[in-house]
């Protein structure tokens, strides 16, 4: 399949992006507001990665890896679009929590903001989790989706002038 | 907001994002001063951030998916999901696969603590530069007795404090600050000795050391050279 994969490098492989395998799987929910298309997703972008390993020479490799996780989500044909949103789709981001009662009150609290986040355009949210949930740089944003600085700032300000927007309309 | 506050917005936002150099973080610092359109656009963002960061949650990835990265333990014949994995991945994989199963997290109080602390309101209880003042007011509130210093000369002046919750128990909470960011030092009774260690968690920098009876732990969003330094000030005193 892939006759050049030395133990040493598939190793290096693994070492690598496995510790960026959260942030890939978060990228790729928030993209597709769908747990199961978002699993699928980043296995196809390890294979992806593990194709493209060889050619791997730069010093960040989350980036790397999210820029194909984010590559991967756009080009599915079920992928993110310009479109009306459901309601539930920030439901679908909250994990359960082991205790059942407890995950209910967490999903309480926390809908609302996930739900409001999931409704931004997807060139929109995708910026603003990589910013407040991965901690990304600006560089590294514009990195992964493929835009300059520039436009990555002013997706982030529209972005949240968007959430506060709804937030005053929507007191807590 | 009027039309030449347009050009402020997006430098507001690129400061709360620690983006922007120096000089022009006084530039902005000296619109908003007079400019309550854009004092309070910056409160917004501000406070959306951290909300963002305190209510939304972050799942981890699937185990199936780390799974897939490695054989299923009792079948023989085992072909790898990713084109050309071997076992020395596997192995990798499956020491990936431990590190990705929940477990308790130390950092998420801490973490959680220090944004609730940076709400508009919320980082102290008193407000004070002076150790004097600040020492005693723990006086009562607490069943210990933390030690107060400030380090100003240091660049790391004291602020306030405040009683905070952390682990199951009330914890002093001592506000430092440093080239505009503030500082909590956590500190709670505790026995032993330890050299202050500096980690990560959550894009905060985190200093813990156990000194004198007491343990501390500093959180800050500042680099973490400079918080090393100041838990090293703090605990050769
Ligand atoms: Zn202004």
């Amino acid at each position: 399949m892939n006759p050049d994969a030395s133990p040493a490098r598939t190793e290096a492989f693994a070492r690598l992006v496995l510790p960026h395998l959260d942030a890939a799987y978060r990228l790729a929910r928030w993209l597709l507001r769908d747990p199961d298309a978002a699993q699928d997703v980043v296995q196809d972008a390890l294979v992806r990665a593990m194709t493209y390993f060889a050619s791997f020479r730069g010093d960040n490799p989350r980036a790397w890896l999210l820029q194909i996780v984010r590559n991967t989500a756009w080009s599915r044909p079920r992928g993110p679009r310009l479109e009306a949103l459901d309601d539930d789709a920030g439901a679908s981001l909250i994990a359960p929590g082991p205790d059942p009662e407890a995950a209910l009150a967490q999903t309480e609290a926390h809908s609302q903001l996930s739900r409001m986040m999931a409704r931004l355009p997807a060139e929109l949210r995708e910026c603003l989790a990589l910013r407040e949930l991965e901690d990304m740089s600006y560089r590294d944003i514009a990195e992964v989706t493929g835009v300059p600085v520039g436009t990555v700032m002013s997706r982030l300000f529209r972005a949240r002038k968007l959430l506060l927007g709804q937030a005053q309309g929507n007191p807590e | 907001m009027t039309d030449t506050c347009d050009d402020w917005g997006l430098l507001i936002q690129a400061d709360l994002d620690g983006e922007l150099d120096i000089a022009t973080i006084a530039r902005l610092a000296r619109h908003i001063e007079t400019c309550p359109a854009c004092a309070g656009l910056q409160r917004d963002l501000l406070a959306l951030s951290s909300r963002i960061r305190a209510d939304v949650p972050r799942p981890t990835a699937p185990l199936a998916l780390a799974a897939s990265l490695r054989p299923p333990p009792s079948r023989r014949g085992w072909r790898p999901v990713l084109g050309g994995f071997a076992t020395g991945a596997a192995l990798a994989a499956s020491l990936a696969l431990f590190m990705l199963t929940p477990r308790p997290d130390p950092d998420a109080d801490i973490v959680a603590g220090h944004i609730r602390a940076l709400q508009p309101g919320h980082l102290m209880d008193v407000v004070s530069t002076d150790s004097h003042t600040v020492k005693p007011w723990f006086d009562g509130r607490i069943d210990f007795a933390p030690d107060v210093r400030d380090f100003a000369t240091a660049g790391f002046p004291l602020i306030g404090g405040r009683l905070d919750y952390l682990g199951g128990r009330v914890v002093a909470a001592l506000v430092y600050r440093h080239a505009q960011h503030p500082i909590d030092l956590y500190v709670w009774p505790a026995t032993g000795t330890a050299a202050p260690v500096v980690s990560s968690a959550k894009g905060y920098a985190v200093a813990r050391w156990t000194a004198g009876g007491m343990a501390y732990t500093a959180i800050s969003d500042i680099n973490p050279a400079d918080l090393q330094e100041f838990a090293r000030i703090w605990a050769m005193r």
